[in-house]
């Protein structure tokens, strides 16, 4: 049930941002949302339809890129991708691992439309 | 026209939480988020610490809950300061909260912070409230199969609790699935079988803490 607050944060800084660049509608919305975080995409949009009501992002279209979890391991320098639940290294079978992709809960970019 | 953001969506909450961890850092301060399911045994857990740690440092303790002042009044009641965060709804602690409830401890005089997340095993993971480290507690009664249910928590956090131990024999809980489970997301996390009531386990948990404790001092 956080995605409403998560989303709160993304009308605000949408907004901000189009009206800095003079827009005076928001046709698009593109987040990056890492599959390691707890936000569930179904719940963005039901969040996003919500919040956008009365505000420039009204008429805006929200596209989610779900990015897949991806490790490397610190002792043999191995680079995989994995699923939710399994981090350890596949090649040594290492548990000494960091995640390097799979955490993102980003606003990456808008289209916005400007006035003539 | 196409405009490039490329910022976090909790970017307000990352400034706060970065505020948030460097005042812990000059204070000298470890701070713990404590995350769990309702029941698991949070606040009697939090009190085993306090009474295994206590002599040694000085503790305080954040409880977060939707409603009510129950926990606060339970650990003030051992003489330890507390601050109720009624959060009024909301499923998890956000680090405005924590700064906020900062205020009114005495931060210079102490070692350790206890926070006492919302009990929740999914939302408060996503929001970095400037700790230095997050520990999950599981209760046995809850079953082995919970990290698999609810990985999230389990991998972002450094240490992983397995309350009620003395519980096993009327559970059918399978320790085993459950290490193995916990092991495949979160290798690094030492996981520590505890009864908080019996004491059960307590020992090692608070060695592990008191050596947070002491890197940051």
């Amino acid at each position: 049930m956080h995605e409403l607050g998560i989303m709160t944060g993304v009308v605000e800084a949408v907004e901000q941002a189009a009206r800095d660049a003079g827009a005076e509608k928001v046709l698009k919305v593109n987040l990056a949302v890492g599959v390691m975080t707890e936000a569930l995409e179904d719940a963005l949009f039901f969040a996003f339809d919500v919040l956008k009501e009365n505000t420039l992002l009204a008429q805006a279209q929200l596209e989610v890129d779900m990015v897949q979890p991806k490790s490397v391991c610190n002792d043999c320098g191995t680079e995989f991708d994995h699923d939710r639940f399994h981090v350890l290294c596949p090649l040594c079978e290492g548990a000494n691992t960091t995640l390097i992709a799979g955490r993102e809960l980003k606003i990456e970019s808008i289209e916005v439309d400007l006035p003539d | 026209m196409h405009i490039e953001m490329n910022q976090p969506i909790l970017a307000k909450n990352d400034g706060i939480a970065a505020a948030n961890r460097a005042l812990f850092a000059e204070k000298g301060v470890f701070v713990l988020n404590i995350l769990a399911s309702p029941g698991s045994g949070k606040t009697s857990t939090i009190l085993a610490i306090i009474e295994a740690l206590r002599d040694e440092f000085n503790i305080a303790v954040i409880e977060g809950d939707i409603a009510s002042k129950v926990d606060s009044e339970k650990i003030k009641a051992q003489g330890i300061p507390a601050v109720q965060v009624n959060t009024g709804g909301a499923c998890h602690l956000d680090s405005d909260m924590i700064r906020r409830a900062v205020e009114v401890l005495n931060v210079d005089t102490l070692d350790l912070i206890l926070l006492e997340n919302v009990g929740n095993l999914v939302c408060p993971t996503d929001f970095d409230l400037g700790e230095n480290a997050k520990m999950v507690i599981l209760s046995v009664p809850e079953g082995d199969d919970k990290p698999l249910k609810y990985p999230g928590v389990f991998q972002a956090s450094q240490a992983v609790v397995l309350n009620k131990v003395d519980a096993m024999p009327v559970f059918n809980f399978d320790e085993r699935a459950f290490r193995t489970s916990v092991r495949n997301l979160n290798p690094a996390a030492p996981i520590f079988p505890v009864s908080a009531t019996t004491g059960q386990g307590i020992e090692d948990l608070a060695e592990w803490i008191g050596q947070g404790i002491r890197s940051v001092q």
